[in-house]
């Protein structure tokens, strides 16, 4: 088990591996569907997202009536996939370091990875009772217009749990196994 | 149709006459009366227990799963997040995963049923269900993209009536998250692509060429409903259905049966294992049906649902309250 921890660098990330099981722990963005296309539509972040990790998450997110502070109940992953037209810019043009999500991105962003210094995290979905844990608290929300599941929460987090699945090397674990299991359906076809 | 609101609208009447009776403020009474027979608060139970506890069937195979994987393997890692996830999400009474999906609620009532009444106690249900956390702000416009909210709009929740013989009323509800609906598909045989012809060995191929592209993106080991034949609207209608059957059972077609043991044998040997990291295993269920198609149609229609296979259902006694959970 290997640790990554605040403030990260393109360094750190760099030394990271396909297989590598990871513990974050630090800081958070989660940004998905509409964050990425607002991103990469130009619209300046509301934040420095430099040596940032952006999570692809839409959390539960209750509020307290009296204290008005925000509280996570619920935080897997969502489904990465649908980021691949923009993660590769997105990680150019605002400096990120990484992203967490879940089930892989395409040739774009492998290549965005290796060209900008950035890996791609699994979390593991539907784990969202497991990974909520892991918050410590929710620091500042952005872009609340999009709607709650897809507003930028600033998160805290300690000893989150993530597979490297996608490094910075060119390596990519859903490649591999696209190919392999690709191979044996042929055979039982 | 006419004659069954009559019916409905007669049986909602009568108890709220008796206990008008008893008090000279009728219209507190009603309300109160009204409140205390309704099955909002069964609904809210319901839906709080089928987002936060998997049902025994669903984690039975998901324990056997564990087992299989080879240890100190990233796809053992995966299966422990899961499971100590499954005990976390019941001890806290919270949902298992963040996305509680579209609200899919089947109902099998007796004749003379009032279904427009009974929407509007879902519709309540759900509401309070969001405000206490217990599902997801998870409906958009798709045409504005605002989220109400509330978790009601045009479609949502979903709900599906059944007329049965029984006098009971049956509420089964599944929560099915969108990264294993967006994986979902439907083939038209014959399938060129797959040299997949309109048989039973076409309708295998499509199968496992719909389990092959879903690795990694829908949450998997997952389970697949499966309907052979049908348009292209009920056979994906009759695809979720097949998810309410338990994963224990036994498709009363034997060459169903054989089918969907064969399909989770096989898929489970193509090495896509959990959230498609590799291992073995790829799928935790199949279950098939066939409805009637037209000379020119032939339609495979599949639904994948993701580990967190959320659905339960409650059998609702004579005031309303939970008489029996049916899973």
């Amino acid at each position: 088990m290997k640790k990554l921890n605040y403030p990260f660098t393109h360094e750190q990330v760099k030394e990271l591996k396909v297989g590598d099981m990871v513990l974050i722990t630090g800081k958070l963005f989660t940004g998905r569907d509409a964050v990425h296309k607002r991103l990469h539509d130009g619209e300046k972040p509301p934040v420095d997202l430099n040596n940032q990790i952006i999570y692809h998450c839409g959390p539960v997110i209750l509020q307290d009536k009296k204290t008005k502070e925000y509280k996570v109940t619920a935080a897997g992953p969502t489904t990465s996939i649908r980021e691949e037209p923009y993660q590769a810019d997105v990680m150019k043009d605002y400096g990120i370091v990484g992203v967490i999500g879940k089930g892989g991105m395409g040739p774009k962003t492998l290549a965005g990875c290796k060209n900008y210094g950035c890996v791609y995290f699994h979390a593991i979905g539907g784990a969202a009772q497991i990974l909520a844990e892991r918050i410590n608290s929710v620091d500042a929300v952005h872009w609340l217009d999009l709607g709650s599941p897809e507003a930028i929460w600033e998160l805290s987090v300690t000893d989150f749990p993530v597979v490297v699945t996608m490094d910075a090397h060119g390596n990519s674990l859903h490649a591999d196994v696209f190919a392999s299991s690709e191979a044996a359906l042929k055979n039982v076809l | 149709m006419a004659i069954k609101k009559k019916i409905t609208k007669k049986a909602v009447k009568r108890p709220v006459k008796t206990t008008a009776k008893k008090s000279a403020t009728k219209k507190k009474v009603v309300k109160a009366k009204t409140l205390k027979s309704s099955p909002v608060a069964s609904l809210i139970e319901l839906i709080k227990t089928t987002s936060a506890v998997l049902p025994d069937d669903v984690q039975k195979v998901i324990l056997e799963a564990l087992h299989r994987e080879e240890k100190n393997t990233t796809a053992e890692y995966a299966m422990n997040i899961i499971k100590a996830n499954i005990e976390l999400a019941k001890k806290k009474s919270q949902p298992l995963c963040q996305d509680t999906g579209t609200v899919l609620f089947y109902i099998s009532h007796p004749i003379g049923f009032d279904q427009n009444k009974f929407s509007s106690y879902i519709h309540t249900a759900v509401v309070k269900s969001t405000e206490l956390g217990f599902l997801r702000q998870n409906s958009v416009d798709s045409l504005t993209g605002e989220n109400s909210g509330m978790n009601v709009g045009p479609g949502h929740p979903s709900i599906h009536y059944h007329q049965h013989k029984k006098k009971t009323v049956e509420v089964k509800l599944m929560l099915k998250g969108g990264g294993c609906e967006n994986v979902g598909a439907q083939y038209s045989l014959p399938h060129t692509p797959l040299d997949a012809g309109r048989d039973l060995n076409g309708v295998r191929k499509v199968i496992l060429d719909a389990v092959h592209k879903a690795q990694g993106k829908g949450c998997g080991p997952g389970v697949l409903g499966i309907c052979i034949g049908g348009d292209r609207g009920a056979g994906y209608i009759e695809s979720k259905e097949q998810l309410l059957r338990r994963l224990d059972d036994t498709n009363s077609n034997k060459e169903l049966a054989e089918l969907e043991e064969e399909i989770v044998q096989t898929s489970n040997k193509l090495g896509i294992g959990p959230m498609g990291f590799g291992g073995k295993t790829t799928l935790l269920g199949c279950k098939i049906s066939a409805l009637n198609r037209l000379p020119a149609s032939f339609f495979v229609s599949i639904s994948y649902m993701c580990w967190a296979y959320r659905r339960q259902g409650i059998e609702l006694g004579d005031k309303n309250q939970i008489k029996k959970w049916l899973y």
